[in-house]
């Protein structure tokens, strides 16, 4: 019993310390790679698509600038 | 198909029979009060639901058009948001005055509607049953939108959103008739406890189901905090009610957990309910509404994904906080402690990306009372999430330990972030689901929002002068070292405070009053149009 909470411990504090730290990091890092602000942009007017009804299954929507803001159900105010 | 659905409906009625059948026998053989009401209550909705399935069979399978969103689930936990509010503030406001005149503790209601028993009444039905059907009502809608995907499931999220409405009521019963495990916002005893992770677990799949048929390429972030929210709110409920029935005939049950190791799973449970229950959740209705009132795109979408991992990192280490100076060892409330004040930091991001969103637009806080409340709710979430790191402070919880400081803290955060967002998702929601074009008036919501505003700084500020107040009197020493006042010094001076906080609260429940009479309005109103949204046949 005392041995695992031992090697609990010291697992949690170092490997398992090292894991989260990195993965925090590179979540940081991976916001701002290369070529992510179109994909961001698209990802944010996203709201503004498919208001009324379903995408089409026969059309998926692939295209980042294909919406403009305001979309389709413009004038929600 | 139709033989197949004949025998499906067989089958229903044939289980609905044997669980009402069980449930009658359980609420004879009951052990205790609540038990056998529960057990009652159970056997009655079976037993109306095999009526119903009887008086349907043969009945041609309506059609459901599945090339529209399902929005009967959503219309129905919008109307359930609003009468649980109006259920839980009432509640609160009433035992705000049970503080100032005891006397309102009715010798003939004693061990069913004293403060003690109210109190996680209103805390629980403003929580789960008020933020909870908001939560349901608005991840539904969303998730919807953003992922251009019907619900996935059917009917399953129909029992998601009764099945949790049975749990609100046996809660709420259940609290009335004394069933309790005494941890706080985890009240509801060991059946309860397993119907709502059954509940849950149906909720994460329809949710996960509808993300998996998604056709927009990216998971919009609102569904992450969404998301975020459902997971670990299934692994916080399902790890801090792990216990053992005495009898499976009873509403008693013992924790697995003791000493400090209990204090410490129930308060890491306690802080994450508001971390992902109070806080992710109601930020995913954030990062949709604020955007879609405002008619412009979050401020800076990669502002929202650090945001969101910050957020989920760092709120999980937080809950030792409240347990300073108890049996908890030094390292883990430093912890806890190191962890809340570093939380400040993602938490006002995330302020700062809301309220940065109406840049360019700021005229629409003077002209939307919408775009107002949503700007008030992200103020009052920037307050309380200043003031929590701040309490958090081992010195300062020296002091504001045990008062009511901590109550008002809380309530800026209750009654100013997750109340008013959620009252200006439903000014949202109920035009656009019911097929109107705006609220009934408009007007009334600039009353709602003032009313609610001055009730909230009523509330608070009461809360912050007598909080400090009463500690400051409780440390006080005179020259030989001996306290000078006693418990019940403090008591009699904080009578005008516990006054001024209740009238704070009839202030709130009026602007919410209000509403229900304006969503009402627009709902039923003499001159409102037919709905003109398509209503799938359900």
């Amino acid at each position: 019993m005392h041995d695992t909470y031992t090697f609990m411990r010291h697992f949690a504090d170092s490997w398992a310390l090292l894991a989260l730290f990195v993965f925090f990091l590179g979540a940081f890092v991976w916001v701002w790679r290369p070529g992510s602000r179109v994909l961001h942009d698209a990802a944010a007017q996203s709201i503004f698509r498919n208001d009324q009804v379903p995408a089409d299954d026969t059309a998926p929507q692939q295209d980042p600038q294909g919406a403009t803001r305001g979309g389709r159900n413009g004038g929600d105010a | 198909m139709h033989e197949n659905e004949g025998c499906m409906a067989v089958f229903r009625m044939i289980a609905l029979a044997v669980i009402a059948v069980l449930a009658a026998i359980a609420a004879d053989w009951g052990r205790d009060l609540a038990y056998s009401v529960h057990a009652f209550l159970v056997m009655l909705i079976a037993a109306g639901l095999f009526v119903w399935e009887v008086r349907r069979f043969g009945d041609p399978v309506p059609v459901v058009d599945r090339s529209r969103y399902m929005d009967g689930p959503v219309r129905a936990g919008v109307i359930a948001t609003a009468f649980w509010g109006i259920a839980g503030f009432l509640v609160g406001t009433f035992i705000a005055f049970q503080l100032a005149f005891p006397e309102l503790n009715f010798d003939w209601s004693e061990g069913y509607a004293n403060f003690g028993r109210l109190r996680p009444l209103h805390t629980s039905a403003v929580i789960f049953a008020f933020g909870g059907n908001a939560l349901l009502a608005t991840s539904f809608y969303v998730v919807q939108r953003t992922s251009a995907a019907r619900l996935w499931g059917g009917n399953l999220a129909w029992f998601v959103f009764w099945g949790y409405q049975l749990f609100i009521v046996l809660a709420a019963t259940g609290y009335l008739l004394g069933a309790t495990q005494s941890r706080e916002y985890a009240e509801p005893e060991w059946y309860v406890d397993l119907w709502l992770t059954i509940v849950w677990l149906a909720y994460l799949a329809v949710f996960l189901g509808t993300l998996v048929n998604r056709k927009e390429p990216h998971i919009y972030v609102a569904n992450w905090f969404y998301l975020a929210f459902i997971v670990t709110v299934a692994m916080l409920h399902v790890v801090n009610n792990l216990a053992v029935p005495v009898s499976i005939l009873g509403s008693r049950s013992v924790s697995l957990f003791a000493g400090v190791q209990d204090a410490m799973t129930q308060w890491w449970y306690g802080h994450n309910a508001v971390g992902f229950f109070l806080t992710a959740g109601f930020l995913g209705m954030m990062y949709y509404f604020v955007p879609k009132q405002a008619n412009r795109p979050i401020y800076s979408y990669k502002l929202s994904i650090i945001h969101f991992w910050a957020l989920i990192f760092l709120y999980i280490w937080a809950g030792p906080h409240h347990l300073h100076y108890t049996a908890l060892p030094d390292w883990a409330s430093t912890l806890g402690m190191v962890f809340s004040v570093i939380l400040w930091m993602p938490s006002w991001g995330g302020m700062i990306n809301g309220l940065m969103t109406l840049e360019g637009a700021w005229d629409k806080i003077r002209t939307d009372p919408i775009i107002r409340m949503f700007v008030a709710s992200l103020a009052f979430y920037g307050m309380s999430t200043f003031e929590g790191p701040m309490m958090s402070i081992r010195a300062v919880n020296s002091l504001s330990h045990y008062t009511d400081w901590t109550i008002g803290h809380v309530h800026s955060g209750a009654l100013g972030w997750n109340g008013l967002i959620t009252f200006g998702c439903l000014y949202f929601l109920t035009p656009k689901l019911w097929g109107r074009e705006r609220m009934h008036s408009v007007a009334a919501i600039n009353w709602h929002f003032w009313l609610a505003t001055i009730g909230i700084v009523l509330y608070a500020s009461s809360m912050w002068v007598t909080g400090i107040m009463e500690g400051l009197m409780w440390r006080e020493v005179d020259d030989q070292g001996f306290l000078v006042n006693s418990f019940a010094d403090t008591v009699a001076a904080k009578f005008p405070m516990y006054l001024v906080r209740a009238t704070g609260g009839i202030f709130y429940l009026s602007g919410a009053l209000l509403m229900v009479w304006n969503m009402w309005m627009t709902i039923r109103g003499p001159q409102a149009r037919p709905v003109s949204t398509a209503v799938p046949a359900e």
